[in-house]
C-alpha cells in the first residue's frame, strides 16, 4: 500500500464523517464545519488517488488547489448567511429541523 | 433512530468506497507525462503552476470570478452600521509582534509569488499569506474592519480578475482561450499572478474583515 492510497482512504473516512455530520448536526455553524470536512475528504481522495503509484500528478493537485480556495470563499459566504439568519430569527438552526 | 441510521449508512459508504479504492487497477490515462512533455512551452518550470495558469488557465479565471462573487454575496448579507463591541485592551507584546510580522509576511508573499514559477508557491499561497497578515493586524486592532468598500478597495478586489480577463480577451486571436504565445508566456503568467495575488489577498482578507463586527 502506497502513501497515496493511505491518503485516499483517510479522505474516504473524512468524507463519510463529514456527510454524517451534515445530516446529523442541527447548528448551522457545525453543519458548515462538517461540510468543510467532507470537502477536505474529497480533496484528499483526489490527490491521494492520483499519486497512488508514488508518481505525483500535477493536474489533480492544481484542481485541488483551486478547490481549496473556492471552499474557503463558500465557507465564508455560508457563515455570513448563517449569521444573518441568526440575526433575523434569533436561532442558529434551520426552521423545520427536528 | 436517525442518528443510528445515518451513522450506519456513513460507515457502510466508507467501507464500500474504501474497498473500491483498494481494488482500483492502474490508471487508464495519466496526464503527468503530457504535462512534463509540454512544460518547456508553458513559460514556467513548475508543473502545478503550468497547469494552473497555462494548460487549464480557465479554471483559475473562473475561480477568481467565483471568489469575487462570493465576496459580493457576503457584503450583501453582512450587516452594516452595527454598534462596535466593547474593546478590551490588546497585549502590547502581541501588538508589537504583529507590527513586526506584517511586513515580513508581505515579503514572504512576494517571495512565494516569485517562487511559483519554479517550485511550490504561486498566487494562491501568496494571497493567503497577505490575507493572513491583514487578519493578524485586524485581530490586534491595528486595522479596522471594513464597511462599504471605497473606490480603491473595489479596484483592488476586482483588479486581478479584470486583468486576467483582459489578457484572456487580448489573446483570443491565438485561436483558443488563454493560449499564450510561448515566447511571452512566462511574462504573461507573472503579470496575471501578480494581479491575482493582490486581489486574492484582498478578497480573502475581505471575507474576514467585512464580517467582523469590531468597527471603529
Amino acid at each position: 500500500m502506497t502513501s497515496g492510497l493511505v491518503f485516499a482512504l483517510a479522505g474516504v473516512a473524512l468524507f463519510a464523517m463529514g456527510a454524517a455530520g451534515v445530516l446529523l448536526l442541527a447548528e448551522l455553524m457545525r453543519r458548515v464545519l462538517a461540510f468543510n470536512i467532507m470537502g477536505s475528504g474529497a480533496f484528499l481522495v483526489l490527490v491521494g488517488l492520483a499519486q497512488r503509484n508514488d508518481v505525483p500528478d500535477p493536474v489533480p493537485q492544481a484542481m485541488v488547489l483551486t478547490g481549496i480556495v473556492v471552499a474557503v470563499a463558500a465557507t465564508a459566504l455560508a457563515l455570513a448567511l448563517a449569521r444573518r439568519y441568526q440575526a433575523l430569527g434569533g436561532r442558529d438552526e434551520l426552521a423545520g429541523d427536528d | 433512530m436517525k442518528r443510528l441510521a445515518v451513522s450506519l449508512g456513513a460507515a457502510l459508504f466508507a467501507a464500500l468506497l474504501g474497498a473500491a479504492l483498494l481494488e482500483l487497477g492502474p490508471p487508464a490515462a495519466t496526464l503527468a507525462p503530457l504535462v512534463a512533455g509540454t512544460l518547456a512551452q508553458s513559460g514556467v518550470t513548475h508543473p502545478v503552476t503550468a497547469v494552473l495558469l497555462n494548460f487549464r488557465g480557465y479554471d483559475t479565471l473562473l475561480e477568481i470570478a467565483v471568489l469575487l462573487i462570493a465576496l459580493i454575496g457576503l457584503t450583501a448579507v453582512a450587516r452594516r452600521g452595527e454598534a462596535p463591541a466593547a474593546t478590551a485592551a490588546v497585549e502590547p507584546v502581541l501588538t508589537t509582534l504583529a507590527r513586526l510580522a506584517a511586513p515580513l509576511m508581505v515579503l514572504v508573499a512576494v517571495y512565494l509569488l516569485w517562487a511559483g514559477a519554479f517550485r511550490p508557491g504561486g498566487a494562491f499561497q501568496a494571497g493567503a499569506v497577505l490575507a493572513a497578515a491583514a487578519v493578524l493586524l485586524h485581530l490586534t486592532r491595528l486595522l479596522p474592519a471594513w464597511a462599504t468598500p471605497g473606490t480603491w478597495l473595489r479596484a483592488g478586489l476586482a483588479g486581478g480578475f479584470l486583468l486576467f480577463l483582459a489578457i484572456a480577451a487580448a489573446l483570443l486571436a491565438e485561436g483558443a482561450l488563454l493560449k499564450y504565445p510561448p515566447a511571452q508566456a512566462g511574462l504573461l503568467i507573472l503579470a496575471i499572478e501578480s494581479g491575482l495575488t493582490v486581489s486574492l489577498g484582498l478578497i480573502l482578507a475581505g471575507l474576514f474583515l467585512f464580517l467582523s463586527e469590531e468597527r471603529r
